[in-house]
């Protein structure tokens, strides 16, 4: 098994439960095969595209307008208090 | 006559000559959606009382003899992905299930300008993630044409909506064929357009270089009508395009004399259905005696399609649904001790199957020590596939192909079985890597009944050419004039 599946969803923050591990641990094991296809091709030299369209220097105005206001963002939020997004204790 | 059955261009043109009321269109829709959506599922959310507001308004502007667009007073519905000021937007993922934005998405402000009624929101696989809907985390859509299968995906209550006249047409999004595939399994009109040509501020990111947003219609010439309304350059999108829009309509000619049609030899592969493979040869035969010229073409990094496309947009998904982290919207999990433990509960809980595989799949590919094996190599072999586009289009005009290997398949047939529902979209990624625009037309039945669909590809921005080419072939045929039964 090449995945560390317990790292990984570590990494992702997402729990897991133990069946979880297991099927998601030989389904990925499977696309992973599948994806080693790729290494029959030589890249060597070959520019990667992130783009498909090429975009350079996207610029505007830097002027001021209007934000949304602080009560409708903190209005949709889980749990909020005194202007803040509030979550559980972080500092000691 | 059943106005739900009718057109975009049908309707304005009943609107224009004052024979019926948006309003009567929009109770005719509605009345619809109730007779027939307990079979069909496409719905997860209606929204009558604003719909009917904003038919009245279209009413009294006909009424004072303004002139109004080819789609004001037009009933729409909308793939739930796209942000709608105020109407809750989901997703399909119970980690938004009480997500209400406080902004439209450009293409929301751009019809509702128009003079768009909006019917509400449709479902689709959780955060675009699935080819089937079945990765809904609310319900299964089915498809109008047969109950027992799959209406296709991610769009797939957009797709299952136009084909069972529950709207008069939608909008959808594809990142890997998600407007094409669903379009084919239901026997409608489905466009991806050229990357950039729409502006996607405010569709909810799945996979940011390949996302796309695109109508979903009863024929081409509604599509070149969507097309028109939605396309453009917006200073709120950096990937959007400033380039000028032309007017889709122009291309509604029925005349393809000279056009250069590509059959990829890479498209017809193993394990095509063979009913699939027998419509798409009538249909080069069509051509060929319109006037097309037909010609063998190759694209030969085809077979590596799914394996780049896989590597890619997972990537893009584990970066861009880092932010549903249970703080600024969305669900919270209740049981936590401390920030971390939140985060991973809350994602445990509010991510449906689909979406944690492909989150820690993409985790696992940006990871310290995989990266350029996967990722950068990924990157690298998309490149090829785009030089193998821009090799062929110096020698035709349009590539022709099936839409999927298959007709819908059943539901639940490849839930257990990710890869072989990844490898159902062989035909559709490409497009979205290279970056070009598709559609996908009706162009057959199978024996059982159930639609086959045709794609086109072209150049970039040319879409145009494409509709030119999809309007021939509709003209010379009645598939897009069939209707499911569901009485």
């Amino acid at each position: 098994m090449r995945i560390d599946i317990e790292k990984v969803a570590r990494l992702a923050r997402i729990k897991l439960s133990e069946e979880e591990k297991l099927i998601f641990g030989n389904q990925l094991e499977q696309i992973l095969t599948y994806m080693e296809q790729l290494n029959r091709l030589d890249t060597q030299g070959v520019e990667p595209t992130s783009h498909a369209i090429p975009i350079f220097n996207i610029f505007r105005e830097d002027e001021v307008r209007p934000s949304i206001p602080r009560e409708e963002v903190l209005g949709i939020a889980p749990s909020q208090e005194d202007g803040h997004f509030k979550v559980p204790r972080i500092i000691e | 006559m059943d106005l739900s059955k009718l057109t975009i261009h049908d309707l304005h043109e009943l609107l224009i000559k004052k024979e019926v009321t948006s309003r009567e269109i929009t109770e005719t829709l509605f009345q619809r959606i109730k007779e027939v959506d307990r079979k069909i599922q496409a719905y997860l959310l209606l929204t009558e009382e604003e719909a009917f507001r904003q038919a009245e308004r279209i009413d009294h502007k006909i009424r004072q003899g303004e002139r109004i667009g080819d789609l004001a007073g037009i009933p729409i519905a909308l793939k739930d992905i796209l942000c709608t000021k105020g109407i809750r937007t989901t997703c399909a993922s119970k980690i938004l299930a009480n997500y209400i934005p406080f902004y439209d998405a450009t293409v929301i402000q751009k019809l509702k300008r128009e003079g768009v009624v909006f019917l509400g929101k449709l479902n689709m696989d959780e955060f675009a993630m699935g080819s089937s809907t079945e990765n809904s985390g609310f319900q299964i859509t089915r498809n109008p044409w047969n109950l027992e299968r799959i209406p296709g995906g991610s769009s797939g209550g957009s797709a299952a909506a136009v084909a069972s006249d529950e709207c008069i047409a939608a909008l959808g999004t594809d990142t890997g064929g998600s407007i094409r595939q669903p379009a084919s399994c239901c026997g409608v009109v489905g466009m991806k357009p050229t990357y950039g040509r729409v502006s996607r501020y405010g569709l909810v990111a799945f996979a940011s270089s390949l996302d796309q947003i695109g109508p979903i219609t009863k024929d081409v010439t509604d599509c070149a009508i969507m097309m028109n309304a939605i396309s453009g350059y917006d200073p709120l999108d950096s990937t959007s395009v400033p380039r000028e829009v032309p007017d889709y309509k122009q291309f509604l000619i029925q005349e393809i004399k000279g056009i250069r049609i590509g059959i990829p030899k890479e498209y017809f592969i193993e394990g095509m259905d063979p009913e699939v493979e027998k419509s798409i040869w009538e249909a080069i035969e069509l051509y060929r005696s319109l006037g097309a010229e037909i010609e063998n073409i190759s694209l030969p990094h085809t077979e590596y399609a799914v394996a780049v496309y896989y590597i890619i947009c997972t990537a893009e998904a584990s970066s861009n649904l880092a932010r549903y982290d249970g703080v600024k919207y969305g669900f919270r999990s209740a049981e936590y001790e401390d920030l971390l433990e939140m985060y991973m509960q809350t994602r445990a809980k509010g991510f449906g199957q689909e979406v944690k595989r492909r989150i820690i799949l993409g985790t696992y590919v940006l990871s310290a020590g995989y990266y350029e094996a996967y990722y950068r190599k990924a990157s690298q072999v998309r490149t090829l596939m785009r030089s193998d586009f821009e090799e062929a289009f110096r020698k035709v005009d349009v590539i022709l192909s099936p839409t999927a290997p298959t007709p819908a398949f059943r539901i639940g047939e490849k839930v257990d079985d990710p890869l072989q529902m990844y490898l159902s979209d062989i035909h559709t990624i490409p497009v979205n890597l290279a970056g070009i625009p598709a559609i996908s037309i009706p162009c057959g039945f199978s024996k059982d009944g159930l639609p086959i669909g045709l794609q086109l590809m072209g150049r970039h921005f040319d879409e145009g050419t494409l509709l030119r080419v999809a309007y021939t072939f509709e003209q010379n045929t009645d598939f897009h004039l069939k209707k499911p039964n569901l009485s």
